[in-house]
């Protein structure tokens, strides 16, 4: 009942995106115009239209996306010919230029549309990727339920640890105090165990047995109490990142869309006016 | 010597009140006899700020007094002018305790006044009564009281709340926010509370917000303490105010005393009254809830009347142009058609004149051409109807519309969906041209059947025959079946009920009429879930057929009514005909061959159960995230919010899952409502399609919030408008479409209301969350169809 995108209504859009490309392909090979092959050829122009009417069409999907209460629009539907039309743009723009690349605004606007598509393609494997994971490393606690159980045992260690020697104490501080979960964007994309916690289990398992048999015991118990912690900590920290991996490769394919776009103009304008 | 008038009228309520006013109004020489110092005392007695409705809404109020809805002091504050701008003649802290003599001279005992002579007598006394006192030593000191205006003037005290009724309650919750609050209740659990209260209390002494004493009675009440007499022996406690909501001693003995006759012992039954209000004791009338009219505008419009009885004015009640425009299209008369209804309509015939008219105003009557369809097969319509005059037909083979029974006058159709909360079965189309049909909707239905004991008699035994023949055994003759339906029983059963256990003895089959059931058997010492079962389906014929013990245990998903049919009877009817046994014997190999296979895939039984633990099976429509696609975007909430009004009506996040998938907080459009138990404003309702949705009659009272077992309903006002997208896209003018308003959303002056899922009923592509989702993830689905394909593989 639940059907991916990319299998959506029996890959119609994979039909649409290989047509498109294989027709292409075809029609580069049999051209042979007088010049060498550019985008100035009658082919060349053809490609370029497509291309340029790709490009918009699959711009205006942030359009689309934000179009709640417009009754035509399934998403989804529009999700999977955007990626598979998107990918098909390979083929299309590369034939297009006629393998003329060089330093200008028409390679430039070349090569932001091969880095959207990458960056795209890269949120392709994300999606299918990712969602699989993120439910598996959760077994059915929300994040939200992991801090809480993070903080309730960050109180317990702590007092556990003001109990015991003003080293542990320390130790179980400075562990609570430097583990974090999420922040910059680099910390969101790490993942792995809080290195003090790790390194403050070893130092307490070193220390015990403790003077008497009662401190002992609660060193135990403060041992297992850091382990589960850490334990958490290394599925929060997952959490954030499979959440991280696919939210930022928007941050990139969306600017770099609009940067394509004004070199696109750019590109048009240019041919046609200083050609 | 008593002073002399022509009406004396006894209590001040919205139907006393009015009939002084009325009579003030035309000049009648009367006397209103009040025994509180002030007017409507019941009203009075509400909460501060209390919300009073005006229904029913449609009904003309007919009265020198105003009246609409509004918060209590205002209304109390309209009449206290308007009696005084009338002049009528009150005397409050008068006490009526005896009434004697005839038409033409009553004699009124009079408690703290001077005594009455009256030509008539108008009592309307409501059903309060005199309230019931805390019975213990010391119950007289001035902290013990028996009701509470403003709970907001209490704080920092420690407050006894004695009693387990809806009043203590609502008290104990409210009193909580600012004082310490312990409940005394005489038994071990809130048996008589409404459930939305009985949800309320109960979380706030699992959360330790009040405490409550079970099983426990006031013994002695002190200067600052009480001591209680609870199951673990005596109890001293500390505490500032002790209030009591014990519930009233109704005022029928001294209604009796007056000599007037109820008709029967039961508690509910209400005096025998004609249809200008005159009791069996001519001169005297009754009026108001005391008379079976607990709304305040009837009680008025009574009032109104009431008088102009006595002044011998014939007045037609105010429901008549309502009436006459209901009846219009039947070109009859309004009595000559509610005498028609009731010798036609066998269902019916039990109800007063009085009822019959509160009936028919909720009712439409229908006039279909032959062939018309009344209703069609899969629609979500949940209203019962009658036939006064003509015959339908029941379309009862969905592939040959010419294949029908015919039901004439007299007989009522739809109780199916009714009672099951499900689709229409078959599609009825009037058979002949002079149809008269009355429609009634499933809340007046509801009420009746729970206050007119013969209508559920009669609606229950027909619908269980009709049930049995129409999903059992249907090539059977409806005579042949009788000692089948006789033997018959229908019976309840909460959720989680075993209706048999696997290797049980026993051959009776269940056809299951409301609710669902699963079927499990116990392989490898796990409980295994074979199936689910929902209503209009039967069970239980595997040992009827094989002769060998249970083969599975059957357990209901939610509150379920089964009619239980006994086997032997049924055996009877099998061996008569053939190709019934042979059509069982089918579905039993069917069913033989599905188990076989569902114990090959343990995980699609085991998801079965986890979406039944999680009310799935009540549901018509749910909401479920395959958490291997979704991408956590939340553009499902997103689209939601957009589409109504800047409010999501679903928590993505929330909610639990099992094997990736993921039953988020969103609304499941259950078979039968709880939201639309208990709403004051009757602002929810089915749209035809099955979405449950509310109207904009809310007002915001957060029962439905309350009695929501699955948290989808919350309360929140209307945020600020957005700016466009192109504003947003092009100038930065924020938030954007799907943004959070943030801070400024707090800013919301507008009320809060109630909001929860449509089902986007008004967009015609479906639900937005669904549509707005971009891999695939979200996808609404009938549990049925869903468990069907998941057993399938």
């Amino acid at each position: 009942m639940h059907e991916s995108v990319l299998v959506y209504r029996r890959f119609r859009y994979l039909k649409w995106a290989v047509t498109l490309t294989v027709v292409s392909l075809l029609a580069y090979i049999f051209h042979s115009p007088a010049e060498p092959a550019n985008g100035g050829t009658w082919l060349g122009y053809t490609l370029g239209t497509i291309g340029v009417g790709l490009i918009v069409w699959l711009a205006w999907f942030g359009i689309r996306k934000r179009s709640y209460a417009n009754p035509e629009i399934k998403l989804e539907d529009w999700l999977s010919a955007h990626v598979y039309l998107g990918l098909s743009l390979i083929f299309v723009a590369t034939l297009h230029t006629g393998f003329q690349f060089g330093w200008n605004v028409h390679t430039l606007a070349y090569v932001l549309m091969m880095l959207v598509i990458v960056s795209g393609a890269f949120g392709l494997y994300a999606y299918v990727r990712y969602p699989k994971l993120m439910t598996e490393n959760r077994r059915g606690v929300s994040l939200d339920a992991m801090i809480v159980e993070m903080a309730e045992i960050d109180r317990e260690t702590r007092e556990l640890g003001a109990k015991l020697t003003d080293e542990i104490r320390d130790l179980v501080f400075d562990a609570v105090e430097n583990t974090r979960i999420g922040g910059s964007v680099r910390r969101q994309l790490e993942s792995g165990r809080s290195g003090r916690t790790v390194a403050a289990i070893a130092r307490i398992r070193e220390i015990i047995p403790l003077p008497s048999r009662e401190q002992t015991e609660d060193g135990r118990r403060l041992i297992s109490l850091l382990t589960r912690k850490n334990e958490l900590v290394l599925r929060a920290r997952n959490d954030v990142m499979y959440k991280a991996m696919m939210d930022i490769w928007l941050y990139v394919h969306v600017p770099l869309t609009f940067a394509l776009l004004a070199s696109l103009i750019a590109h048009v304008i240019a041919v046609f006016f200083y050609w | 010597m008593a002073d002399k008038f022509k009406v004396a009228i006894v209590g001040s309520g919205p139907a006393g009140m009015s009939a002084a006013g009325r009579a003030a109004e035309s000049g009648v020489s009367h006397v209103l006899l009040e025994k509180a110092d002030h007017l409507s005392d019941t009203i009075y007695k509400y909460q501060k700020g209390k919300f009073v409705m005006a229904t029913p809404e449609v009904l003309p109020l007919r009265s020198p007094m105003s009246f609409q809805a509004g918060i209590r002091e205002d209304i109390l504050r309209t009449w206290d002018e308007q009696t005084a701008g009338h002049k009528a003649n009150v005397r409050f802290k008068n006490e009526v305790t005896a009434i004697k003599g005839q038409k033409g001279k009553f004699e009124l005992t009079v408690l703290g006044g001077p005594a009455v002579e009256a030509e008539y007598v108008v009592l309307c006394i409501g059903l309060q009564g005199n309230l019931r006192k805390v019975e213990c030593a010391g119950a007289d000191r001035p902290w013990v009281q028996y009701q509470l205006d403003d709970p907001d003037a209490y704080s920092d005290e420690t407050i006894i709340v004695i009693g387990a009724g809806d009043a203590a309650i609502e008290n104990a919750v409210a009193l909580a926010r600012q004082n310490k609050v312990i409940v005394v209740n005489r038994r071990d659990e809130f048996a008589r509370a409404k459930q939305g209260n009985l949800n309320l209390i109960t979380e706030a002494i699992d959360k330790g917000v009040i405490e409550c004493f079970y099983n426990s009675e006031p013994k002695e009440i002190g200067d600052n303490f009480i001591v209680l007499t609870t199951a673990d022996g005596e109890a001293k406690v500390e505490c500032n105010r002790v209030i009591a909501r014990l519930g009233a001693d109704p005022p029928r003995r001294f209604v009796e005393s007056c000599g007037i006759k109820f008709p029967s012992k039961d508690r509910a039954a209400l005096p025998e009254l004609s249809g200008s209000y005159e009791s069996n004791v001519p001169g005297l009338y009754i009026l108001g809830a005391l008379g079976g009219y607990p709304l305040i505008k009837q009680a008025m419009n009574q009032g109104y009347e009431v008088v102009e009885f006595i002044e011998g004015r014939p007045v037609k009640p105010a429901d008549e142009p309502l009436l006459e425009a209901k009846f219009a299209n039947i070109n009859a008369g309004v009595d000559e058609t509610l005498q028609r209804i009731r010798q036609n309509v066998p269902l019916l015939s039990s109800l007063t004149t009085l009822q019959l008219r509160e009936f028919m105003i909720d009712s439409t009557v229908h006039t279909p051409p032959r062939g018309d369809v009344i209703f069609a097969r899969n629609d979500y319509t949940n209203s019962l109807y009658s036939i006064v005059q003509g015959k339908v037909g029941i379309q009862v083979n969905p592939t040959n519309p010419a294949e029908m029974i015919e039901l004439g006058q007299g007989q009522f159709f739809g109780e199916m969906g009714l009672i099951s909360g499900r689709r229409r079965t078959a599609t009825i189309v009037a058979a002949s041209d002079d149809c008269v049909l009355i429609e009634t909707p499933r809340r007046s239905m509801i009420k009746l059947v729970n206050s007119v004991a013969a209508v559920k008699k009669v609606l229950d035994q027909t619908a269980m025959g009709r049930q049995i023949q129409t999903q059992l055994a249907p090539e059977v003759p409806t005579a042949e079946l009788q000692e089948v339906v006789e033997t018959a029983k229908i019976e309840s059963h909460p959720a989680g009920t075993v209706l048999f256990n696997e290797g049980d003895q026993g051959d009776a089959i269940y056809l299951i009429r409301r609710g669902s059931v699963t079927v499990s058997r116990a392989i490898a010492g796990r409980n295994l879930v074979l199936s689910y079962v929902p209503a209009g389906n039967y069970v239980g014929e595997m040992a009827l057929l094989s002769r060998a013990p249970r083969s599975a245990t059957i357990k209901t998903a939610v509150a379920t009514e089964v009619v239980k049919l006994d086997g032997a009877a049924f055996t009877k009817v099998l061996d008569k005909h053939p190709s019934l046994r042979e059509k069982l014997e089918n579905k039993y190999e069917q069913r033989m061959v599905e188990n076989v296979r569902m114990e090959e895939a343990p995980e699609s039984g085991g998801l079965i159960e986890f979406l039944v633990a999680q009310g799935v099976g009540e549901a018509t429509d749910v909401l479920l995230i395959d958490e291997s696609l979704c991408v956590r975007c939340d553009n499902c909430e997103k689209a939601c919010a957009e589409t109504h009004g800047g409010t999501s009506r679903l928590d993505r996040e929330a909610g639990p899952t099992f094997a990736s998938i993921h039953v988020p907080t969103s609304c499941r459009h259950c078979e039968h409502p709880h939201c639309m138990a208990d709403c004051p404003a009757d602002a929810i309702h089915r749209a035809p399609n099955g979405e449950v949705f509310i109207d904009d009659k809310c007002i915001g009272c957060g029962n439905c919030e309350r009695n929501c077992p699955y948290q989808v309903i919350h309360m929140a006002a209307k945020p600020p408008a957005k700016p466009g997208l192109l504003q947003w896209l092009l100038f930065g003018a924020g938030p954007g479409p799907g943004e959070d308003l943030g801070a400024k959303k707090v800013k919301s002056d507008s009320p809060k209301l109630a909001v929860k899922c449509d089902m986007c009923k008004d967009l015609a592509a479906g639900p937005a969350c669904v549509r707005a989702c971009p891999t695939g993830a979200a996808i609404r689905v009938n549990p049925e169809q869903f468990f069907a394909m998941t057993i399938r593989g």
